[in-house]
């Protein structure tokens, strides 16, 4: 048994410590939203926060993230309002398939957290995400709304 | 959106209190034909496009698969149109395959692809709305004792202006169920489109950014079990033996399942420790004929394909393209080259199956619904009624997932474990190794000039893969594959847009062993590379401009020069650019719409690109919801030109070398600019949206970046000429 804190809540789940975060999410903690793209660090698709930074969730394992807090994209909303990055990404009609956005946005809600108003260099270089239905310009300005938001 | 139908609920027109005192239905098809039978049009209840409940929500039936492209929301577009019902309440659902071939196929078809979604069904989805309109109208007009010619209908509210009373569609529904649909309907003309043609949202959104949404990945049932496969790395290759014993103590393991010949799949209660044992299994492999294949063997036999000596068919011929060539004064030669690419959709095959004796059943993403069904029916062994698949929504497809290959190994899995739910999920490994790759061809050109320096003949010969001779060969006749053509003939819904009075295309076919497979845009993104670049070395050769060059050429094909014409003036043609920026430019056809693209590119380093302005120019006949086709165009730009840049599959000893994102890479936000989208339909026909303008991207990119260096790349990927992104 590993203890977790995933949105708020303790959670016991029956998996080895070397597991990664992501599959414990996913399979263990019932938490689908954060998806698996590559496995490999590579996609960003699995991003998830641990004490407030983004963290490809594939590459962290259920030992790491032990006792830490975890947020993914199922607590990102606090008290039934969303985010201002999910709302920047209804407003913007972001996702087409919508399978990579989940890391996308905790990847920006991350750097928001960070850099209030980033510059175009800024989120060049904190968000490299694999989107491969390639919703790079609604992802660009829809940062810029959320950060104005 | 609901992902089926519940199965219970058939019995339409009688059966509409069984719908919550809704009204539902819908049309054959083709919708003008008559029944075989002779029986009247409106006879058979088990037609079902519009489904009003009492509370005015509207739920539209989606036979198409969405994946992304946003089919769901245009299709819906197209029926609340014609409906005239409150777009604000409209919702989907998807009726399964095995509902559609219960009732005759009344959905018509289901897979998805060929950008078709739209255009292929457009015609009759609109007439179930507008039918049903009518109906609605007629059933409040009845009760009203009025003519239904004097009843309005705007956004699901009936008027009769002349006695000032008004009801809704809602409350009416019940009686319009029953009423005999029509035999005949008027569309609208889409000049007077009020949610058609419009950039409304996406129906599907919320969901994707709270995580609620359910991929096939996120299928969840009582009891499931996860499987992880691997299946023989090299292709025809089979599964000879595994020592199970190895694994015997691994945790959570529940079995291990030999799939059809040439795989092996570890069951266990989570997907993580089923993949963890399967890579700790051992497993002999017997390679069979292919264990030495390359892709640098490959290469060389389709390089002999393009010598004239070779066997070829002929695509299209006008005149005499060799005479001329072979007298010209002037000619020019050049040869290109494409890979195998791999679709790579950002969420990896998968399939839950479940299976007893007496039925099986299927959740999956997938872009044929019926190929799906049809494939569960055999893996199991059941018969078509017996079996159903439900479709969820795709975490992209981009072609690979019009195959049915990963549903019939879930299926022959739970086959295994009779009565227990099982996920076949692929790692990103599998995924990418087990591919039905785009098909490898290469193209020598040869274009002639007369004294005038006027273009006479144009001859091109592509040597390589069939898609058709692997996936459908019944559509192959007498060796000629027509898709190998695409964009290169000068007839059908992929058009040359150039008038050469000599023109000669040739296919020698050359079918390596690794499988081929649609990928968004199919045959089109190499043979635009393989035109359009050597358009550009023939106006360079011609000393002319090559937006000059090619306007000349497409006097008689208006469509084909106005997108061109569009994206040139866009992009400033006849300014020039700002220091250290050069542009290209590209046209082409595909999917009954007409493309263009204009790029700037600065190039720091001979090995460095910066993108710094992409045009694109598409005229699909209509635009059903021109927001989403920006982001169509737009995401595919990001699709080619990640192709451009890094996309190969090679083979070495049989086996695929890139295993990952990390030698199959992809572009990224800060490598992409705004892609400007012009889209300018001029009416009359219906083109697709999802792929043609992906070819133009990357032969733009190319001839920008000759004009920048004077160096041509006639083989792709970048990669392979360490040309990255700056
Ligand atoms: S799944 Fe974790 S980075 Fe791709
Ligand atoms: S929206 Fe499909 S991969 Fe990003």
């Amino acid at each position: 048994m590993t203890v977790l804190f995933v949105n708020g809540a303790k959670m016991d789940l029956d998996v080895e410590p070397d597991t990664p975060l992501l599959w414990a999410l996913r399979e263990n903690a019932g938490l689908t939203g954060t998806k698996y793209g590559c496995g490999i660090g590579e996609c960003g698709a699995c991003t998830v926060h641990i004490d407030g930074q983004a963290v490809r969730s594939c590459t962290a394992t259920v030992g790491d993230a032990a006792g830490r807090t975890i947020t993914t994209i199922e607590g990102l909303a606090q008290k039934g309002a969303l985010h201002r990055v999910q709302q920047a990404w209804i407003d913007f009609d972001v996702p087409q398939c919508g399978y990579c956005q989940s890391g996308m946005i905790m990847a920006v809600a991350a750097l928001l957290a960070e850099k209030p108003q980033p510059t175009d260099e800024e989120i060049d270089a904190a968000i490299d995400n694999i989107c491969r239905c390639g919703t790079f310009q609604q992802v660009r300005e829809a940062i810029h709304a959320a950060a104005k938001a | 959106m609901s992902n089926s139908i519940d199965l219970g609920r058939r019995g339409f027109i009688i059966g509409a209190a069984s719908l919550g005192g809704g009204l539902a239905l819908g049309f054959d098809i083709p919708f003008d034909a008559e029944p075989a039978s002779g029986e009247p049009l409106a006879a058979p209840e088990v037609n079902a496009w519009v489904v009003v409940k009492p509370d005015e929500t509207v739920v539209i039936r989606i036979a198409r698969s969405e994946m992304g492209q946003g089919a769901l929301t245009g299709l819906a577009q197209l029926v609340a149109e014609e409906l005239d019902c409150d777009w604000a309440r409209v919702t989907t659902e998807y009726p399964t395959p095995a509902e559609n071939a219960a009732r005759h196929r009344v959905w018509g078809e289901y897979a998805t692809g060929g950008s078709r979604s739209i255009r292929g069904s457009q015609d009759y989805v609109r007439k179930g709305g507008a039918a049903a309109r009518q109906m609605l109208i007629e059933a409040a007009a009845n009760e009203w004792k009025v003519p239904a010619a004097e009843c309005r209908a705007e956004k699901g509210v009936i008027s009769h202006p002349a006695s000032g009373r008004s009801t809704t569609y809602g409350k009416v529904a019940d009686v319009a169920a029953k009423r005999t649909p029509p035999t005949h309907v008027v569309l609208k003309d889409p000049r007077d489109w009020k949610i058609a043609g419009k950039g409304v949202k996406r129906l599907d959104t919320i969901d994707k950014t709270t995580g609620k949404m359910i991929y096939g990945v996120d299928v969840t049932l009582p009891g499931m079990f996860n499987a992880a496969i691997k299946a023989c790395p090299v292709f025809d290759g089979k599964l000879q033996s595994y020592d199970e014993s190895k694994i015997a103590n691994f945790k959570g393991v529940k079995k291990v399942v030999r799939v059809g010949d040439d795989a092996v799949a570890v069951v266990a209660d989570t997907w993580w420790r089923a993949k963890t044992a399967l890579d700790a299994l051992p497993i002999v492999w017997d390679e069979g004929p292919n264990a030495k294949a390359s892709s640098a063997e490959t290469a060389k036999w389709l390089a002999e394909g393009l010598n004239d000596s070779q066997p070829a068919v002929t695509g299209d011929e006008i005149g005499a393209a060799r005479a001329t060539i072979a007298k010209a004064p002037k000619t020019v030669e050049a040869v290109y080259s494409y890979p195998h690419q791999n679709q790579a959709a950002m969420e990896p095959l998968n399939a839950t199956a479940l299976y007893t004796p007496e039925r099986c059943e299927v959740w999956t993403g997938t872009q044929n619904g019926e190929a799906a069904l049809a494939a569960v029916a055999e893996a199991s062994g059941l018969p078509l009624e017996k079996c159903d698949v439900h479709k969820v929504m795709l975490g992209g497809g981009f072609g690979r997932k019009g195959f049915t290959d990963y549903v019939t190994q879930a299926v022959l899995i739970a086959k295994a474990l009779p009565g227990t739910p099982v996920k076949l999920l692929w790692a990103r490994e599998e995924d990418m190794t087990q591919g039905k790759y785009h098909p490898v061809t290469q193209c020598k050109l040869t274009g002639a000039f007369d004294a005038d320096n006027k273009l006479t003949a144009l001859h091109m010969r592509i040597s390589g893969q069939s898609i058709l001779s692997s996936v459908r060969p019944q559509a192959v006749k007498n060796g000629v594959d027509p898709a190998v053509f695409q964009g290169l003939v000068s007839n059908g819904e992929a058009q040359i847009g150039y008038d050469v009075p000599n023109l000669l295309v040739e296919h020698a076919m050359r079918n390596p062993p690794v499988p081929p497979g649609w990928w968004r845009g199919v045959n089109i993104n190499q043979n635009a590379i393989y035109l359009e670049c050597f358009m550009d070395e023939l106006a360079h050769a011609a000393g002319e401009d090559p937006v000059a060059f090619r306007r000349k050429l497409m006097a008689k094909r208006p469509k084909h020069s106005a997108v061109l014409d569009a994206v040139a003036e866009r992009i400033g043609w006849n300014s020039p650019a700002l220091d250290g920026v050069h542009r290209g430019v590209a046209a082409f056809m595909g999917y009954g719409s007409y493309v263009a693209a204009a790029a700037e590119i600065s190039v720091p380093s001979a090995d460095k690109i910066k993108i710094v302005r992409l045009v694109a120019a598409t005229d699909p006949g209509y635009a059903v919801n021109p927001a989403q086709i920006e982001r169509q165009v737009a995401g595919s730009f990001v699709y080619g030109l990640s192709a451009l840049f890094f996309g190969a599959i090679t083979m070495k000893d049989g086996r695929v070398e890139q295993m990952n994102f990390d030698s199959y890479d992809s572009m990224r936000l800060k490598d992409m600019p705004k892609v400007e989208c012009i889209t300018m339909p001029s009416g009359g026909f219906w083109g697709g949206v999802g792929e043609p303008t992906i070819c133009v991207a990357a032969p733009a990119v190319l001839n920008a970046y000759f004009a920048a260096t004077g160096k041509r790349i006639r083989s792709i990927p970048l990669k392979d000429a360490n040309i990255s992104f700056a």
